[in-house]
């Protein structure tokens, strides 16, 4: 059985669909056969964060009105041979996802993927709730200023309360934070939320802080997940984020000023 | 490429049950120009609360003194105060007979009504609190309700006794409660108690951050709550027509 995690935030231009491309492409650089799901229909984007957008043939909503097979319409990444993208339709509209649809599609996936990422379109209408419904992990992607949070927190509510896990009385999602656009200098000044802040407001825990960086938009022109970009801050924050879900233990990083993240980092405190 | 498809047949209705809370109005006197005038005065007191709401007339009253109102006039008089009647209860096999004919609804007199207040009884007396649901026979009261994850912004929760959450209450959440209200998170949110009139309800927390309490419908905004101490425990209680808070 695969786990289905969606990225979701509520806000637009948080970061989800960086997240969803750059998780992806490390739980499949970690070996496992992981698929990823654009579920902002009308509105596509993954494919080009991704580089994939020349290679769509079909999409979700053809495979969800059975025009065409899941296989014909996953795409195979060149660099990750474990890794697979479903593109979202750019000439629909949110309503030709159905939930029957949905649940077709991320079943036939469960049978020999290991990870499945659902990328939530912003909202909290139909493409939002149908990512999460069927999710069994959440990483709510928050940026550190109050509308972020209060979007991400009515999301932690529809994700406890509207999901099939709620519905059936099941084990509830698990939720992670994701602080996205992080940037130490402005906490200081009293401009951003700072990671406790965040905290304390929405009693969640945090898997990991990506700082605000100039690779995440470079990384995004060149069609390549940031999490490849092993150099950049972003890039190994997002490889911390994905072997802290699969289980490592690591330290948080990018929390504090330049000189307190790369004194932590040399000699591993805290 | 652009050709668009029959989309695969979708469920376009769902039967659910729910369970509604409507004001009823309870007739004591079958004398229209006394109705009409004290159902006036009832609804100049909350405009917009009475407008277009829905209403169920209870007629027992009404029969056991005998009186000589046909459902008819009945719902015209409410009709031209701004009510949507949804029903009558409590009415003889006639007046169930008039009452579907004209289309309106026949509900059982099994569930509770709560009184407002107990002042005297006047002419007309309308009171929140009824369900027009069936509601399940001898249904122990009070209910109590015990919350332990976060109440998220958008959520609302509603007791029929009184509310308990040991997490924090967010912004843009609502929790409602018939009896008292105990937070032992942070309540950021909004927060009424005594929601069907109860004014010796009281609001209980340990960090009062709220945009909104209430108890009887006697509220304060964020604006004033502000001066108060935080992120120490408080009691708000009513006070005559003022909320006081006091550290516990």
């Amino acid at each position: 059985m695969a786990r289905i995690i969606v990225v979701t935030s509520g806000k637009g231009g948080v970061g989800k669909t960086t997240t969803s491309a750059a998780i992806a492409m490390g739980l499949a650089k970690h070996g496992h056969k992981t698929a990823v799901i654009d579920f902002d229909v009308g509105l596509r984007n993954l494919d080009l964060i991704m580089g994939c957008e020349r290679r769509v043939v079909y999409d979700l909503v053809n495979v969800i009105n059975n025009e065409a097979t899941l296989n014909q319409a996953l795409i195979k990444d060149k660099r990750c041979e474990n890794l697979f993208i479903l593109p979202a339709s750019q000439t629909r509209d949110k309503d030709a996802l159905t939930t029957e649809g949905v649940e077709k599609i991320l079943e036939e996936l469960s049978k020999d993927f290991k990870y499945i990422v659902c990328d939530s379109p912003a909202g909290i209408e139909r493409g939002a709730t149908l990512a999460m419904y069927f999710a069994d992990d959440a990483f709510v992607v928050t940026n550190p200023e109050v509308s972020s949070v209060r979007d991400s927190d009515r999301m932690l509510g529809i994700l406890s309360s509207k999901s099939r896990r709620a519905e059936n009385g099941e084990e509830p999602i698990k939720e992670y934070l994701l602080l996205s656009r992080y940037s130490p200098e402005r906490v200081k000044l009293g401009e951003m939320l700072s990671v406790e802040d965040v905290q304390e407001i929405l009693s969640l825990h945090l898997l990991g802080v990506i700082p605000e960086s100039k690779s995440v938009l470079n990384a995004s022109n060149s069609g390549t997940p940031v999490i490849l970009d092993e150099q950049s801050d972003a890039g190994q924050a997002y490889a911390d984020i994905v072997a802290r879900y699969l289980g490592e233990d690591r330290p948080h990083r990018f929390i504090d000023e330049k000189k307190g993240g790369l004194f932590s980092k040399l000699f591993g405190s805290k | 490429m652009a050709i668009e498809t029959p989309s695969a047949k979708k469920n376009v209705l769902e039967f659910k049950s729910t369970s509604l809370v409507t004001p009823v109005l309870i007739l004591a006197s079958d004398d229209l120009a006394d109705i009409n005038q004290q159902l006036t005065e009832k609804v100049s007191q909350a405009p917009e609360f009475f407008k277009n709401s829905p209403l169920i007339i209870d007629l027992q009253k009404l029969n056991a003194i005998a009186g000589k109102l046909t459902v008819e006039q009945i719902i015209t008089v409410v009709r031209e105060h701004g009510f949507m009647p949804i029903g009558i209860r409590g009415g003889s096999d006639q007046q169930n007979d008039q009452a579907l004919a004209l289309n309106l609804p026949v509900h059982s007199t099994h569930s509770q009504t709560a009184p407002l207040t107990d002042k005297k009884v006047p002419a007309t007396l309308v009171t929140a609190g009824a369900e027009t649901a069936k509601t399940i026979e001898n249904r122990p009261l009070p209910e109590n309700k015990l919350i332990t994850l976060p109440v998220r912004s958008g959520q609302r929760v509603y007791a029929k006794g009184d509310l308990i959450v040991i997490a924090t209450v967010s912004a843009g959440a609502e929790i409602m409660a018939e009896g008292n209200i105990h937070v032992y998170g942070s309540l950021r949110g909004r927060a009424l108690a005594g929601v069907l009139g109860n004014a010796e309800s009281r609001i209980f927390c340990s960090d009062l951050q709220a945009e909104l309490v209430s108890i009887a419908g006697i509220y304060k905004l964020k604006d004033d709550l502000m001066r108060h101490p935080q992120q120490t425990p408080v009691q708000i209680a009513l006070d005559g027509e003022t909320l006081n808070i006091k550290q516990i």
